[in-house]
């Protein structure tokens, strides 16, 4: 069924009662082309495109959960393609192309909204980064803009420009970032994964992965067995988990984020801003609540909670960003599990098990990257070689050394 | 987790006292030990969902690191121990 | 008088008159009164719109779940939007508007939406606005966000005060209730430090609103009794106007006081709201139970409301919500409302009863019309009548209010907030708390019990349990007493209803909303929420969630347990921005960090830069000068020519003694120490375990085994805690230790030809070339032996320099000392800007090379890297393909192949003649300035090969600033690359 103005109308008049399910629930085939362990963004994604682009229908998503309760469903909304390293810079601008003609492409209006984010910078050292940054930025033509005080002042007129421990100096902007309507990412990719075949299989952990000479050649499920001629884990902060019933060890721990909303508000900010000086940012979603962020709290954790000193030192930084949130009240908070990475980055790579792929390590940054990560991992899945955008993403370079290590903070994930 | 942690030398302190640096439970390798022991040192990560020995640096107090012992599902905290007495231990087994 | 204020009764002062306005007009109140009791008593009970459908909307409850009574109350920078009208406390010249409304509140535009209403179901948005695809943005997203929200906050800075403290307790008592009250009282008779928080002006929960008897004595009675005595207890702290909002690990709880949120003046000598964090060895869970609205037509026209709020109205402030109010009541608690207002003299219109048995004591006058429904509340802006199905056949009675009684979920959010899961029990219909919870018990209302007296007798025998359980001998306070029936039965929602019946009242979400989810696959309790907004209100589906679950269960056919809830997570209400901040804010919100020369340098006529937590002296300008550039220009000239005189204190300082010193040294550095001679210092270089350069610094042998390690400014924290690290984790058999002496010294580096005989009139000791050669250090005293202090000679600027660490309460007599030397020699003060100069001038690097991704051959320091050294920390890493590729960016100047054209760091590096594109970029400029002692702007680059590319041409680009620049690379040592200066 086609999503439209017209179809709106037409369903209105029968009483809204012709809708029919935006996905089936089907239960599971003894056996499939391609499993995907995860039913979170990247794995609905990853369906959506192996059905659509590269032909490959004969697939299920396998969520222990329901569809789009992980990280897809708890993040800050955040897309953007403001990457420094070669590593990255293209894959995330490939995302964000993608991110522009999501809605039409898959028939589901996702909300995503290029507002522009605006990285504030405090001191030359910063401004100078940025610089670097924006420059690579341009080199691939996404985009970027050096923003002085006066410009930022004008823009965001209600930071605080008079009182602040650290002067905002500047900003860079990314006019083509924004936010999305998390929720809707997941449903509208199930819904078109569904439309092509795609058997989205909710309520069903995955508890073992069966080798056969060294083959994956199916998971054991708590509905029972299901083979698969490829495997593919997209499983976010439980990566681990899932890698481990395949012997498979990773470059990654599992760290909460946590993530936060006010009440609703009339128009307040309009663009995503980041703050400089501490640990913030803040965007608006079109039901008017603050969406807002800082850091991870910084210890392994799968419990999707952090605790009460995170939670101060965000508002800390958010008032001294904008003093006049002081009154505003923080409705709610909430905890995600992050797959930090080792260098930050992320794994699109086959592993050294055949037939078992993985996508994982996206720390804080895996919403944007939803459409690419899908869509390269297919790639990958499908052509059983690594999209162009993605060839750095490999599980082996901790090994070799070619890390794309944005923050440069070395091994050590809670720094990242 | 870790709204306050009991250290060995200073009793329980909140939690903004300690910075945290990661796995405990790897063993440094021996200087001549292959590549691939070293990088599983400096990169894998058992990464448990359960039982993780972690260390924290009692950074705003004794500047002692411990090893905090706890549980990254149910945030329960089972020992903390002076990481230089984790290390011996662990030399001696 | 005011028309619905009744002529006695409730808690209210009704000498204390208070003057507030909603909307622009004037009102009265009285002291006691909320916002929205006061309002109600002046007969308005149109208070707000809803979210989508512009409703008109009153209160539903009286307390902290209110869902459709938000105004914006205060103005300018105390302009606090969302405010629950039925928690604000009136105060002298409270000041109200109504929100999400235009024009005006009774006549909204914006209503319109409610005829659109089919179109406008559960969704609709995800399925329209596409095309074209440019509008999203353009049009249509932003008349969206126009809608949505709800209240406007200020951009004006919040002109108060917040604060926050820990407390430690035996027990929190949350909420200050019948069971929390009684349970305070048996901890407190035991000896336990008890911390009694309700989010409440006055303790007492549901006892100042029953008007009724507990074992033979009146409720408000029995509250003066508990708090007189829980007041004489030394050993208990009550925090009224306190929200417990959420629960952490380790028995820590987050509380927020509001301290001056209900007074007209604000005293700026305290704070508005404290953030409390308590650390509780137990705490019980005396929350109460919320109760729940029934879900019919139209009800959500003002003047319908729950029961209790109903009987809160009348029996606390003395208000009658309406005239001839009708009861559906489904529960047996709404009896007592009935016989409360008959007792005030009104009429009570009916009470109907759903169940067949419902009230059977009841003996008032009301008609009670049993297995009946109220099927559709009518009216506008006030009910006017409703309509009620009995019997099968529709009864229209006229009625001007409507108290909806539809059963109690216990208020058990905080007991789920560290992961725990509700519990459906058939039996109370009702989600529970879950057993077992490690520190929480669950008490009272809370734990579904019925009737004061067994909540009082819950609360006293849950606290002695508690108390013997964490060392305490602890007697119940309350008997135990039997629970009252006539509960609920579950009725999630009525049929056949005509209106609109909603479920989640804030954001429009009613019955057909969640059919729909469930029709279209979204039937799942979360995805039915993040589909429909159902229970993302202000509210978070206090209200509405039970019936939600119990809607969705019906719909899929099956059990509520089996739906489940969504996830309780803080905040428990909303919780300010200001308070979870405290005083960190503004120049507050971190500390500063001055250098013990700070003084000096301000004499000095320094500007200063913020650098991390310090205020350095970026430059010194001199009358004249009019720009930076023009200031240090003349700080690097005069350095170079004469001398200059630079505060370096706050680079990092670590005493580092023991036997071991040595050992440990060589394998935290990439390069030798154990060699190095008692009296010299040397540069090293920190690497991680990676292999990655960490920081760099000197480090001089001071004694055998006593070395002074100084560290960038910026990583002085981090080197600490990584000796501290390697040598407690790693190699604990080490003897060493460190000391932190940062802030014992002050440190200035004195550079320039002059600078020996400068420092020759101050130091005592022999400073001749023989005697304190380049890279000596020693310590020295100066003034005859006055001060003792360390003096080292190394260089940063390239010239012949020193670093003098003078103890830090010394160090401004000894600049100014030195500067009075100078002043023949012509000496000035420098800052951190022209020494940035003067090291790029000299091809030194700092974190702007050091960037976390360079290894040392990346830097030209690949020979440091000890070949020898068994260990070091990052020798095993170092030695990967990708560290050791020579086609990695490495360290080269950069200059202007025209002297007259600068650029700037952050440019890329290109080839000469190369497109700009990714795959073109060579690297970029990581440092550059303009060189007065060359005439031109230098740079230094990461370029790939970059040493094996010296005196090609490149382009330097800067998309960003519209500059490209055609440039040569060059060594990185522009000044004096034979070092002639450095040791002359």
């Amino acid at each position: 069924m086609r999503y439209s103005a017209l179809s709106l109308l037409t369903k209105a008049l029968g009483g809204n009662k012709g809708w029919s399910p935006a996905f089936r629930s089907p239960t599971p085939k003894p056996h499939y082309d391609v499993i995907i362990v995860g039913g979170g963004g990247h794995g609905l994604a990853t369906a959506y495109y192996l059905s659509k682009v590269f032909g490959i229908t004969n697939v299920a998503v396998l969520e222990k959960g329901y569809l789009g309760s992980g990280n897809i469903g708890r993040n800050t909304t955040i897309i953007r393609s403001n990457y420094l390293l070669p590593g990255n810079n293209p894959f995330y601008e490939l995302s964000m192309k993608l991110w522009e003609g999501l809605e039409q492409d898959f028939n589901f209006n996702a909300m995503v909204s290029q507002r522009g984010i605006v990285n504030l910078f405090h001191s030359d050292g910063q401004r100078d980064a940025y610089t670097r940054r924006g420059n690579a930025m341009q080199l691939l033509g996404v985009g970027a803009e050096l923003l002085d005080r006066d410009a930022v002042k004008t823009m965001l007129p209600f930071m605080d420009f008079d009182n602040a421990r650290f002067p905002i100096l500047g900003g860079l902007l990314h006019r083509r970032g924004g936010t999305v309507r998390h929720d809707a990412v997941a449903w509208g990719y199930a819904r078109g994964a569904d439309s092509h075949g795609v058997d989205i299989i909710q309520h069903c952990e995955v508890t073992g992965i069966r080798r056969e000479n060294g083959k994956v050649t199916g998971v054991e499920t708590s509905k029972g067995f299901i083979g698969c001629n490829r495997l593919a884990l997209a499983a976010a902060g439980n990566s681990t988990v899932v890698a481990d019933m395949a012997g498979l060890r990773l470059p990654i721990e599992s760290h909460v984020l946590q993530a936060f909303v006010s009440e609703g508000l009339k128009p307040f900010i309009d663009c995503v801003v980041t703050f400089g000086a501490g640990h913030f940012y803040v965007s608006q979603s079109d039901k008017g609540g603050l969406v807002f962020g800082g850091d991870i709290d910084g210890y392994n954790s799968y419990a999707q909670r952090g605790n009460l000193a995170t939670v101060e030192h965000v508002a800390e930084a958010g008032v001294a960003m904008i003093p006049s949130l002081s009154r505003v009240r923080v409705l709610r908070s909430w905890g995600g599990i992050m797959d930090m990475s080792m260098d930050g980055s992320p794994i699109i790579d086959r592993t050294h098990i055949d037939n078992l792929y993985l996508n994982a390590g996206w720390c804080y940054g895996g919403f944007k990257a939803t459409p690419a990560s899908g869509y390269c991992f297919a790639h990958l899945i499908a052509r059983n070689a690594p999209h162009e955008t993605a060839r750095a993403f490999r599980l082996d370079r901790f090994e070799t050394g070619r890390l794309i290590d944005e923050k440069g903070v070395g091994a050590q994930p809670n720094l990242h | 987790m870790a709204s306050l942690i009991t250290c060995p030398h200073c009793g329980p302190r909140p939690k903004e006292e300690f910075s945290i640096r990661s796995d405990a439970s790897l063993t440094r390798p021996a200087p001549d030990a292959d590549a691939e022991t070293w990088h599983a040192y400096v990169y894998l990560r058992d990464n448990s969902r359960g039982r993780h020995r972690e260390y924290w640096h009692h950074a705003a107090g004794c500047r002692r690191w411990l090893v905090v012992e706890r549980d990254t599902q149910t945030h329960v905290v089972h020992s903390v121990t002076d990481a230089a007495d984790a290390t011996r231990t662990r030399g001696a087994a | 008088m005011t028309p619905f204020r009744l002529p006695a009764g409730g808690r209210i002062d009704r000498s204390h008159k208070i003057g507030f306005s909603f909307d622009g007009r004037a009102y009265y109140g009285h002291a006691g009164d909320t916002l929205a009791s006061a309002l109600l008593a002046n007969g308005v009970s149109l208070m707000a719109r809803s979210f989508k459908y512009h409703r008109p909307r009153g209160p539903v409850t009286a307390g902290a779940s209110e869902p459709n009574a938000l105004v914006t109350i205060g103005t300018g920078g105390r302009t606090e939007p969302n405010t629950r009208a039925t928690v604000a406390e009136l105060y002298e010249g409270l000041d109200a508007v109504s929100q999400n409304r235009w024009p005006s509140l009774s006549f909204d535009i914006g209503s319109v939406n409610s005829l659109l209403s089919p179109v406008l179901g559960a969704g609709f948005y995800y399925k329209t606005f596409m095309w074209p695809a440019a509008f999203w943005e353009k049009v249509y997203e932003p008349l969206i966000r126009k809608a949505a929200g709800l209240g406007r906050a200020t951009y004006e800075a919040d002109p108060d005060s917040y604060e926050k403290c820990w407390a430690h307790c035996d027990l929190l008592v949350i909420g200050g209730g019948a069971a929390g009250l009684s349970a305070a009282v048996t901890a407190a008779r035991a000896g336990a430090r008890v911390i009694v928080a309700d989010e409440q002006a006055e303790m007492g929960g549901w006892l100042l609103s029953e008007s009724g008897v507990i074992d033979g004595t009146l409720a408000a009675t029995v509250l003066a009794g508990l708090l007189f005595e829980l007041e004489g207890h030394p050993n208990v702290t009550l925090l009224s106007r306190s929200t417990v909002f959420g629960w952490y690990d380790d028995g820590v709880f987050g509380a927020v006081e509001r301290v001056q949120k209900h007074v007209p003046r604000i005293d700026a000598n305290r704070p508005v709201e404290r953030l409390w964090r308590i650390a509780a060895r137990h705490a019980i869970l005396a929350t109460g139970a919320e109760e729940r609205p029934l879900v019919f037509g139209g009800n959500d026209i003002p003047g319908v409301m729950t029961a209790s709020a109903m009987r809160t109205w009348l029996t606390r402030y003395g208000v009658a919500a309406g005239k001839n109010p009708a009861i559906f009541a489904n529960d047996d608690s709404a009896y007592a409302l009935a016989a409360d207002l008959e007792a005030a003299g009104m009429a009570v219109a009916a009470i109907v009863d759903p169940r067949a048995d419902g009230g059977r004591d009841w003996t008032g006058r009301a008609e009670v019309l049993r297995g009946a429904v109220v099927t559709d509340a009518h009216g506008g802006k006030a009910v006017e009548a409703i309509s009620v199905r009995v019997n099968g056949t529709l009864r229209k009675i006229a009625a001007d209010a409507l108290a909806m009684a539809g059963g109690f979920s216990p208020v058990i959010h905080l007991s789920c907030h560290r992961g725990a899961k509700p519990v459906w029990s058939e039996e109370k219909a009702a989600f529970l708390a879950p057993s077992g919870l490690d520190g929480l018990t669950v008490a009272g209302g809370a734990a579904a019990l019925r009737g004061l007296g067994a909540v009082m007798a819950d609360g006293a025998a849950k606290a002695a349990s508690v108390l013997a359980a964490i060392g305490f001998a602890g007697t119940p306070a309350f008997a135990s007493a039997p629970e009252e029936g006539g509960a609920a039965k579950p009725l999630w929602s009525v049929p056949g209803t005509k209106g609109k019946a909603f479920v989640d009242y804030q954001n429009d979400v009613h019955t057909k909303d969640l059919g729909l989810a469930v029709r279209e696959g979204y039937g799942h309790v979360e995805l039915a929420k993040r589909y429909t907004t159902n229970g993302m209100a202000t509210d978070q589906g206090k209200l509405g969630n039970v019936n939600a679950i119990g809607i969705l269960a019906e719909a899929r056919g099956v059990s509520p347990a089996e739906v489940g809830t969504t996830t309780f997570r803080p905040f428990y209400t909303p919780v300010s921005f200001g308070a979870l901040a405290g005083t960190s804010r503004g120049k507050h919100f971190q500390p500063v960090r001055q250098s013990p020369l700070h003084g000096w340098a301000k004499r000095n006529g320094a500007t200063f830069v913020e650098t991390g937590l310090w205020y350095r002296s970026a430059w010194f300008p001199r009358a004249g000068e009019t720009t930076w550039r023009e200031s240090v220009d003349r700080e690097v000239t005069t350095t170079r020519s004469a001398a200059g005189l630079c505060d370096v204190s706050t680079l990092g300082k670590i005493e580092i003694t023991g036997r071991d010193a040595a050992t440990f040294l060589d394998r935290v550095y990439c390069n030798g120490f154990a060699k190095l001679p008692v009296g010299k210092a040397r540069y090293g270089l920190m690497l991680r375990e990676d292999g990655f350069i960490y920081d760099d610094g000197t480090t001089s042998r001071l004694e055998e085994n006593r070395y002074f390690m100084t560290t960038t400014t910026a990583y002085a924290a981090g080197v600490m805690a990584h000796l501290e690290f390697c040598a407690q984790a790693l190699w604990p058999e080490l003897d060493v230790r460190f000391a932190s002496v940062t802030d014992e010294w002050a440190q200035m580096a004195i550079a320039g030809p002059k600078s020996r005989e400068i420092l020759s009139a101050i130091v005592d000791a022999d400073l001749s070339d023989a005697a304190m050669p380049f890279l000596g250090a020693k310590t020295v005293t100066l003034g005859g032996g006055a001060i003792e202090a360390r003096l080292f000679r190394i260089s940063f600027s390239g010239e012949l320099a020193y670093e003098l660490a003078v103890p830090a309460g010394y160090g401004e007599a000894v600049a100014d000392a030195i500067m009075e030397a100078g002043r023949v020699h012509g000496i000035c003060a420098y800052g951190v800007e022209a020494l940035a100069v003067m090291r790029i001038e000299k091809g030194h690097v700092t974190h702007n090379e050091i960037n976390g991704t360079v290894v040392p051959a990346d830097l030209g320091f690949g020979r440091m890297v000890s070949a020898t050294k068994a260990d070091f920390i990052g020798r095993a890493m170092l030695a990967r393909e990708g560290l050791t590729d020579l086609d990695r960016p490495r360290l080269v100047g950069v200059k202007p192949v025209d002297p007259k054209d600068g650029f700037r760091t952050g440019s890329h590096i290109l080839a000469e003649g190369a497109e700009a594109t990714l795959e073109n970029d060579q690297g970029y400029v990581s440092s550059s300035c303009y060189s007065p002692s060359l005439g031109h702007t230098i740079g230094l680059a990461l370029v790939k090969r970059g040493p094996e590319r010296l005196g090609e041409r490149v382009q330097i680009w800067n998309s960003l600033r519209g500059e490209f620049t055609m440039g040569v690379l060059t060594s990185p040592v522009f000044i004096d690359p034979d070092n002639a200066r450095l040791h002359g």
